[in-house]
């Protein structure tokens, strides 16, 4: 409990600091997590970085969540660490379908690989990125692999044309239709199943372990 | 004369093709890089020849599903991979795993580390010229992969870390077998450092290559052995102790220049670490269940199955539908041998993860490669290639 108060405290220091930039913020699960508004991450992480009191010297990842369905649609999730104060923390900014991101690759050179990232599989651009190209996925890519509306099966397939003699791509051909199963069964099962996973389930796992 | 300056004007960078099919690039990289004369001005890595979506079908899997899935990341160091995603599960679920299955976890994940570091290191002298320390090195790996096999039924994608403790307990003897190639071990090292340490041709091929000072390090998100390389001592084993970590006497061994034989060095020294912490976890490894006795969430012994209907239930609903785990997002990491591995996980309520995010430590050792190798040889490629222990598993995911 020690720690998730030092975090409330932490989150209270630094919404006071950064004003109305932070839109929310919480600590959930002994970590501490901040939704802040997005044109101001560029200025955000460098004083996140460069305070004497924070020292987040580390930006360990950059990620994409996609929310369909919600308005704004996505959110791009910044994690960061720093090893003075042994402290992690969440920024999170929310960003309409087809807006763009201010890049902190200048702030982090870590950042570069990973909004690269973000923009191969969302599809969400980053302002002044230095180097913007698709980094995972194939050359000549169309699309955006991570989307929800994106398929698992994908659209294209690779293969060895011996004919032609190099490599083609086609439309995927499924001889058998992508199966998705509806697991949440109307069985009685997975209801009991969910509130047994609330307190009692806590006592269950601790009492075994003693 | 004249003729000779107007000719040196001319020259111009040339463009070389590294891979994706090369022995020293550690799986399917592909390198672009420029070259002036024999120096490296620019290397431009291509990445994602290994890519199988291993994010996205995630989402489309049960919980337990997933599992198999952090095996094939990294697949010199599985186990510490399924132990992010386990961790991630059970923060999220509320869990707290018994005893004994932390005991198993801490032990096997520095088996790991010993793995990982072994092939690592032995592979790294090969590209650089050695080739015995590779050989002996790989009969060790074979050793401690013959005992993921008798843990888990397979010598490399064990899938055994599971969400609620791990899936048996330690089979009869292994624990003795473990505990007498702990006590052997160190000798092995031994004559590896004999080989390498002072050997003048692995000096002169790593010394001062591919230097990076603290706050380099740092700011290209640097974790595990990179960092410590450069005289950082971080380690989530002591910062954030998960399991029994806070139990273990260890030390972290730190470089003090950053370059590749500074890495090569923190290595072997992890390696000695690992052994003493196998040790301890013999030591203390108390009797007990393994895992959670919540059948929602772990299944229930076989015996159990053929009496109990009940339990019978638990089992079927267990591999078809999954548990479902509650709403919340967390970003949960382990120091896995590599640097920090970490899995950030966002539940929706139902059986199957809505977005699993998977932060792997080599993802940030590559995009820094660039940096690194500016103004070194050409030869000097393999040699930072090596000690930035990549594995394209986990890079392009």
């Amino acid at each position: 409990m020690d720690t998730s108060n030092s975090l409330q405290d932490l989150g209270q220091f630094i919404a006071k600091e950064i004003g109305t930039d932070i839109l929310r913020w919480s600590v959930v699960h002994g970590e501490l997590m901040m939704t802040v508004e997005k044109g101001s991450i560029s200025r955000i992480l460098p004083y996140l970085r460069d305070s004497e009191t924070l020292q987040f010297s580390q930006l360990m990842d950059v990620c994409g969540v996609d929310y369909l369905g919600r308005t704004p649609r996505f959110d791009v999730v910044y994690n960061l660490l720093s090893l003075v104060y042994n402290k992690r923390i969440r920024l999170k900014i929310e960003v309409e379908d087809g807006m763009s991101v201010p890049s902190v690759s200048a702030v982090y050179s870590s950042a570069n690989w990973w909004e690269r990232e973000v923009f191969d599989l969302y599809g969400i651009p980053f302002e002044d990125h230095p180097d913007l190209r698709r980094i995972l996925t194939d050359y000549g890519f169309e699309g955006y692999p991570l989307r929800k509306d994106f398929p698992l099966t994908g659209y294209v397939e690779v293969r060895y044309d011996e004919e032609k003699q190099k490599v083609v791509y086609e439309s995927v051909k499924l001889p058998q239709a992508f199966r998705t199963f509806d697991f949440n069964s109307p069985w009685e099962g997975m209801e009991c199943a969910v509130q047994a996973l609330e307190p009692k389930h806590t006592e269950d796992g601790r009492e075994v372990s003693e | 004369m004249e003729t000779l300056e107007q000719e040196s004007k001319k020259t111009q960078n040339f463009t070389i093709n590294f891979g994706p099919q090369h022995p020293a690039a550690h799986g399917v990289l592909r390198l672009i890089l420029e070259l002036d004369g024999e120096v490296v001005e620019r290397a431009d890595p291509h990445i994602g020849l290994l890519h199988r979506g291993t994010e996205k079908l995630i989402e489309y899997k049960t919980y337990l599903q997933a599992i198999p899935y952090f095996d094939r990341l990294d697949y010199v160091s599985p186990m510490s991979q399924e132990h992010a995603f386990a961790l991630a599960v059970e923060k999220l679920l509320g869990l707290e795993i018994p005893i004994r299955a932390k005991y198993i976890r801490v032990l096997f994940s520095e088996i790991t580390r010993i793995l990982n570091h072994l092939l690592n290191i032995t592979t790294m002298a090969i590209d650089v010229g050695a080739m015995t320390p590779l050989l002996w090195g790989f009969e060790e790996r074979e050793i401690l992969m013959g005992f993921y096999e008798r843990v888990s039924g397979a010598r490399m994608h064990s899938a055994y870390f599971r969400p609620g403790g791990v899936q048996k307990d330690l089979p009869l003897g292994l624990a003795e077998d473990i505990r007498a190639f702990a006590d052997r071990f160190p000798q092995v090292i031994d004559d590896i450092e004999r080989l390498l340490t002072d050997n003048r041709i692995f000096k002169q091929r790593t010394v001062s290559i591919g230097v990076v000072n603290a706050e380099q390090a740092q700011d290209w998100g640097f974790s595990g052995p990179m960092l410590r390389a450069s005289d950082v001592a971080w380690d989530l084993r002591r910062a954030q102790p998960y399991e029994v970590y806070d139990q273990m006497d260890f030390l972290i061994p730190v470089g003090k220049h950053g370059d590749c034989y500074d890495r090569y060095l923190v290595r072997m020294e992890e390696m000695r670490q690992s052994v003493r912490i196998i040790k301890q976890c013999l030591e203390q490894m108390p009797e007990g269940l393994v895992k959670v006795k919540n059948y929602k969430i772990t299944t229930p012994p076989r015996a159990e199955m053929k009496t109990s209907m009940e339990a019978l239930i638990h089992h079927f609903k267990l591999y078809t539908e999954g548990y479902h785990v509650p709403k919340g997002e967390t970003y949960t990491a382990v120091e896995a041998p590599k640097g920090e591995f970490a899995v950030y996980l966002i539940a929706d309520g139902s059986n199957q993860p809505y977005r699993c995010k998977i932060r792997g430590p080599s993802f940030a050792f590559l995009q820094a490669f660039d940096f690194m190798v500016k103004g070194h040889m050409l030869a000097d490629v393999p040699s930072i290639i090596g000690s930035l222990d990549v594995v394209f598993g986990e890079i392009d995911r």
